[in-house]
């Protein structure tokens, strides 16, 4: 209701969050195309100081490099990749500045949209700008007897066949994903499998987890309809260029915890809005030590802080993964010692514990521990955050510990088809050379599904594991908004692989200590 | 385009194979508003309306009959002077995180905004996600919302990247959202489309105002008064958004401003 009179905002400070005696400040630069940064505050209840913004956004300025001669500051690694995409020697946080585009990725819900703006735009008979930087994933709506869903796959085949598309992963078989060689599922999963994610490059998609792709040390990040329909036919995009928050977390990883639990205590740290107009960038020994898969996981999440993209360095681990996946050269860019981020926060992994986010926000952080009396109905292993093939081998792996059947309906929901692949055909670490298909049929779970995106987002009536009941799920997908798995009601607990099986087997949200 | 694809731009009637669910639900997404909504379709004032841009009274390039008339259900001010981007109506009032899913649910992402027939369909859903406590944003047998004014709080437009978001509230006719600030690519879409203006405002308004209330909302002024309580609130400039959202998004703004050259077919 209406408060007594309102507070007068200070114009260049503001608090965002009160912990452990440091005080973090945010300056927000809210509008794309605004050249001027505008601080935001917000109204916290707690009483704390104000600090001054520590690092106020320079007032943009197109500045030649003859102006400024040789004399370059410090740049993060975001800073230089869009420095370089816009052919430009420094760029600095707060500017707005036109990029080259090397990859845009659409799928079957924004696709057809996209292509509408497109073709309206630049004309009936226009070509897209290059045919071989347009991957076309259809991922959302598949396995579904929606006739627009299905309609939709069709335009977005009509447009990849008029406009010779190079990547096109098309599904015309939708009884048996096997039957469509070509077909891969989600389309996070599957640009990182196809060899579209290298260091340094610049990618849109038209979905919020196309940051994703920053696992790979690159800047990638989620826009709408009409920007990507700009970038079809012009190859360019304006952005600003966000300022860098930092997040080091050094420690021995415990055995019990994941990726996914990482990124859930960071969310839970800055809130839902903590990273607007930010990058994240993922630094830190355990970082080092993260597989590609786990930091996808990580960066996949980025956006649920509000982040604008997140990164990690490229390093031998990217160098191995991208072996044999690409035939394209790359150069990978990293931040400069002395780089300027906005904050700095830092982690001892070795204290941290399993979470889940609770209902209904992705920073409703809680531990799995004290979450053991919520009573659960189903569980959900699947998405471009928690349906890899290293995902379901957690899953697994908690599974041959408890030797058990689970107690609830569990739902598995593979990424793409070669994840698909590894369920079946690669043997799970101390499971005697037993497949995670098995395992997980031997514990009751329901028959690995159809790769693609799934209940993740709800999706058609018909889509399979949608919660059309209220009901209480423990799932380890990236949102939990109400609604997200279909009904209003629903009630989702976002947890890791480990923590997701752990509950399944009690019926309760469940510490995966209980079994490992 | 192939035949079903036309076929389906041509169709007004809404999908049934969305109906897999029980007949019973206490949901609001059941089938008999759909079915009504497809049955209110059919109205031809209903089918002329502007793509992206009411303010500037273009004419989409899907030409239809007849020049657009006010639906006859409209009980609202709506624009009163829109070249001083001066908008007044009743506001709907919610509160903070309030993200795409709520906006416009995930099954409704199957309508292609790009469509004529199904930009209209999407603006009938604007957020029928939101929690019952809210109220309705459309009523059960409009299309159209009768609150050209959201009013919220923090991070408006979080979740998902889904233009579809401010494209339904912009189809539903929403003028302006005043909110204390947005996720960025909510924002981003909504400049990008040009289909609202997305504001923000120095203190919480979202806890001095209610829903229902009448308010003038001025861009230029940048200023937001609301008539029912008295009291007036200073928003912060809408800056370099402003003119591309005028322009009506983009693209246009891209076009005037020599960025890029006009559509050639």
């Amino acid at each position: 209701m209406a408060s007594p009179a309102t507070a007068t905002a200070p114009s260049t400070s503001h608090l965002l969050k009160y912990k452990n005696g440091i005080h973090y400040t945010l300056a927000t630069g809210l509008t794309p195309l605004n050249s001027k940064a505008t601080a935001a505050w917000k109204n916290k209840k707690r009483t704390a100081k104000f600090v001054a913004a520590v690092m106020a956004p320079p007032q943009p300025q197109q500045r030649s490099p003859a102006s400024t001669g040789s004399v370059k500051h410090a740049m993060t690694m975001t800073e230089k990749i869009l420095a370089r995409a816009a052919e430009r020697s420094q760029v600095s946080p707060g500017e707005n500045v036109w990029v080259k585009v090397d990859n845009l990725m659409t799928h079957d819900v924004c696709g057809p949209g996209t292509i509408g703006i497109f073709k309206k735009e630049f004309g009936s008979q226009a070509k897209v700008w290059d045919r071989e930087k347009i991957v076309i994933i259809p991922d959302h709506y598949i396995f579904t007897s929606d006739e627009r869903a299905n309609r939709n796959v069709d335009i977005i085949r009509d447009f990849a066949l008029e406009q010779n598309i190079k990547y096109f992963y098309d599904i015309t078989d939708r009884s048996d994903f096997r039957a469509n060689p070509d077909y891969k599922g989600v389309c996070h999963i599957a640009l990182a499998q196809e060899g579209h994610c290298r260091p340094g490059e610049v990618l849109f998609g038209t979905d919020s987890h196309t940051c994703n792709a920053g696992a790979f040390g690159q800047f990638a990040s989620g826009i709408g309809n009409t920007d990507a329909g700009f970038i079809m036919g012009t190859g360019k995009l304006l952005v600003k260029v966000p300022a860098t928050l930092r997040f080091v977390m050094d420690g021995e990883m415990p055995h019990f915890l994941l990726a996914k639990d990482l990124i859930l205590q960071i969310i839970g740290e800055i809130t839902v809005s903590g990273a607007t107009y930010r990058a994240m960038e993922f630094s830190g020994s355990t970082v080092k030590s993260l597989t590609m898969e786990d930091r996808m996981t990580l960066c996949n999440m980025v956006v649920e802080a509000g982040g604008k993209n997140g990164v990690v360095d490229a390093d031998q681990i990217t160098f191995d993964y991208l072996e044999g996946k690409t035939s394209s050269s790359f150069e990978a860019l990293y931040s400069d010692e002395a780089a300027r981020y906005l904050q700095e926060y830092r982690f001892d992994v070795s204290k941290l514990e399993p979470l889940v986010a609770k209902p209904h926000s992705p920073d409703n952080r809680a531990l799995a521990r004290e979450c053991r009396h919520i009573k659960i109905d189903r569980v959900y292993i699947g998405s471009c955050t928690g349906g890899k093939t290293e995902d379901f081998m957690a899953a697994a792996k908690i599974m041959i510990s408890a030797g058990q059947k689970v107690k609830v309906p569990t739902f598995l929901v593979p990424a793409t088809q070669k994840v698909w692949m590894d369920l079946y055909t690669l043997p799970v670490p101390g499971g005697n050379g037993k497949t995670c298909s098995q395992i997980f049929e031997e514990a009751g779970c329901d028959t690995p599904a159809n790769p693609n995106c799934g209940a993740c987002l709800g999706g058609p009536r018909d889509t399979y594991a949608r919660m059309n009941v209220p009901q209480v799920c423990v799932s380890t997908t990236n949102k939990n908004f109400p609604g997200r798995m279909g009904h209003k009601e629903g009630q989702i607990y976002l947890a890791s692989p480990y923590t997701a099986a752990a509950s399944a087997l009690t019926g309760f949200v469940t510490d995966p200590r209980e079994f490992l | 385009m192939t035949t079903a694809a036309i076929n389906a731009m041509k169709s007004l009637s809404v999908s049934t194979n969305l109906m897999h669910f029980p007949a019973k639900t206490s949901s609001k997404l059941a089938l008999p508003q759909t079915q009504q909504i497809s049955r209110q379709s059919l109205h031809k004032n209903v089918l002329n309306f502007h793509l992206s841009t009411p303010r500037n009274n273009r004419i989409s390039t899907y030409s239809v009959p007849n020049p657009p008339r006010a639906v006859a259900s409209q009980s609202y001010d709506a624009l009163t002077e829109p070249n001083k981007k001066i908008f007044h109506g009743k506001c709907f009032v919610v509160d903070d995180n309030i993200d795409t899913d709520q906006i416009i649910p995930a099954e409704y992402l199957t309508l292609v905004p790009s469509k004529p027939d199904e930009y209209e369909k999407l603006g009938s859903y604007a957020m029928i996600g939101l929690n019952a406590k809210y109220g309705r944003f459309i009523e059960d047998d409009q299309i159209k919302t009768q609150y050209p004014i959201v009013i919220a709080g923090a991070n408006f437009g979080c979740g998902s990247s889904r233009e579809h978001a401010p494209v339904a509230l912009g189809a539903a006719g929403v003028k302006a959202v005043v909110a204390e600030y947005y996720a960025r690519i909510f924002f981003r879409n909504s400049v990008a489309t040009g289909e609202i203006y997305p504001l923000e405002s120095e203190c919480r308004v979202c806890d001095e105002c209610k829903t229902g209330d009448i308010v003038t909302v001025e861009i230029e002024g940048n200023k937001l008064i609301n008539h029912t309580t008295g009291k007036e609130y200073v928003l912060k400039p809408i800056g370099d958004a402003g003119p591309v959202i005028d322009a009506g998004g983009i693209f246009e703004y891209a076009r005037r401003t020599g960025m890029i050259a006009a559509p050639s077919s």
